[in-house]
């Protein structure tokens, strides 16, 4: 197998005296969906924080594309083609749809037309709301917007973080159905997600998270069906 | 017609206070601080002009040029050693460190300049525009004040709406998270701000001093707090609220000056604030926003 494109090592990260993830280990190789499930403060979100520069962890390292990115603070990190799409979305509410799409295409210096044309092609929606600020969208278009604007930076990896949270069933299959899409077109993604069921079904692989550990690991197919992982997250 | 004269001194004045309300609002929507120092480097830049103009016998323009070099510096030195260690304290302690720093710029200015007042050239000549045979007269400096802050707001505008680095500036006073992670640098916006703010504090130092022109280490405290009121009043954050505010405040004061008491203004102005505050705590183009939790 060749080299993983994301390699996180034994890390562990503290909030003050708080020890938040306590040693995990885990890869993403090109081309895979891989899924960090677990419940609440299982500490999916500091994973993702950390691996993005916002959080240092202690210990262990976390290499991108054979870089370590323990000295590289977050804003060189997406230009090296780590994108993440934050818990809640957080788009620029006060700026247009078209003004977020720019932001998320800072790192570029060459014409993004392009990037916004493709864009546009996968969210229609956003489009049609190209004018209106990112305030006035609903819970699914703010989602949408915010996928849109992370791939605005070229990522190699994609990193999602609880897309579905808030959002009305139909609209959570929507959002899948795009994060599948984008897999098919050869996007390498990390998922993190409290909706196990959905998750695992779109994954290569996954690791499931429990109070700052990972418990389980597996091919999505082999952790929806294990009984361990059906009765703590599936509804039995 | 005194009435009209008195509303184009206002006007002028405001314009000053305009500028150096910038100064405060755009710092607070992207630092979310208060930089008491702003005031001070006011009179850094008047300085600076004053001698490169009064000593050197350089053009006034160029002693101008010269000040917003220093302030740029200094705007960026002062956040750099002074607030950017205190980013993750709590407001308070950024808030008494920037009064701190106004006292030190002050004291620093009177160990160099001592405290004996200088008196500044204006950097357009003392002469006027006589309209109405003579009725109405706007001088120099009041034209070149109006026009001066017509000028920065305006380019103001187009530079936070259209660049790459405006709506990144807009982006950060949003969310500096979301920001970080659309790549941004955090800590030069920051830095680029205060640059901007204190820039437009040397050029509204030599406005202010080219038309009161007693320069004393304390010549930017007062006009500095003023402009801070006028930030608030306009709505804390908001650039058009900044100017809005400033222009109001401004004809306030000289209002009050001309029809109700000279003494009396500075009451009269800092009373119209407490009044907008009432019936709207956000200022007058402020948004009122919700704490996250």
């Amino acid at each position: 197998m060749s080299d993983p494109v994301l390699k996180v090592e034994n890390i562990n990260v503290y909030y003050g005296s708080i020890h938040a993830i306590k040693g995990i280990s885990f890869e993403v190789y090109e081309g895979e969906i891989v899924t960090l499930i677990g419940a609440n403060g299982a500490g999916k979100s500091t994973t993702l924080n950390t691996i993005s520069g916002l959080l240092h962890p202690a210990t262990g390292s976390v290499s991108f594309l054979g870089e370590s990115l323990s000295k590289i603070p977050p804003h060189k990190i997406v230009e090296r083609g780590l994108a993440q799409v934050p818990e809640g979305r957080r788009v620029f509410a006060q700026m247009t749809v078209q003004e977020n799409l720019e932001m998320g295409a800072f790192t570029q210096n060459d014409d993004i037309s392009a990037d916004l044309e493709k864009v546009y092609g996968l969210f229609p929606r956003l489009k049609e709301r190209m004018t209106q600020t990112a305030g006035t969208l609903s819970g699914g278009e703010q989602q949408m917007l915010a996928m849109g604007r992370a791939l605005m930076s070229r990522p190699k990896l994609l990193m999602l973080d609880e897309p579905s949270m808030g959002l009305a069933p139909i609209l959570v299959e929507q959002i899948f159905e795009i994060i599948a899409d984008l897999h098919r077109t050869g996007a390498t993604i990390l998922l993190v997600e409290q909706n196990a069921q959905m998750a695992l079904s779109i994954a290569s692989r996954g690791y499931v998270m429990e109070t700052g550990k990972i418990v389980t690991t597996g091919t999505g197919q082999e952790l929806l069906a294990s009984e361990e992982v059906r009765k703590a997250y599936l509804g039995g | 017609m005194t009435f009209l004269n008195f509303f184009i001194s206002g006007i002028s004045l405001g314009s000053i206070y305009a500028i150096i309300a910038l100064g405060y609002t755009m710092v607070y929507g992207i630092a979310k601080m208060l930089n008491f120092a702003h005031g001070d480097v006011i009179m850094v830049g008047a300085y600076v002009c004053f001698y490169a103009v009064a000593r050197y016998e350089l053009n006034p323009f160029l002693g101008v040029v010269i000040a917003m070099i220093v302030c740029t510096i200094l705007g960026m030195i002062v956040e750099r050693l002074a607030y950017k260690p205190l980013r993750q304290a709590p407001s308070l302690a950024v808030l008494i460190t920037a009064i701190g720093m106004s006292y030190f710029l002050q004291n620093t200015a009177l160990l160099l300049w001592s405290s004996n007042p200088k008196v500044f050239p204006s950097i357009v000549g003392r002469g006027a525009f006589k309209l109405f045979d003579g009725e109405l007269s706007i001088s120099h400096i009041t034209a070149l004040t109006i026009i001066a802050c017509l000028v920065i707001m305006a380019v103001l505008t187009l530079f936070i709406s259209k660049t790459k680095m405006g709506k990144a500036m807009r982006a950060c006073s949003e969310d500096k998270g979301a920001a970080q992670l659309m790549g941004i640098n955090v800590n030069a916006t920051i830095s680029m701000t205060f640059a901007i703010g204190s820039g437009l504090a040397a050029v509204a130092g030599a406005l202010l001093c080219s038309a009161y022109p007693t320069l004393m280490p304390t010549t930017g405290s007062l006009p500095g707090i003023k402009a801070f009121t006028a930030a608030v009043f306009g709505g804390i954050g908001s650039i058009p609220g900044a100017f809005l505010g400033g222009l109001m405040l401004g004809v306030i004061e000289i209002f009050a000056k001309a029809y109700i008491s000279s003494q009396l203004s500075d009451a009269v102005v800092f009373g119209v604030l407490i009044v907008v505050l009432l019936v709207k705590p956000a200022g007058l183009l402020g948004k009122m926003t919700q704490e996250k939790v």
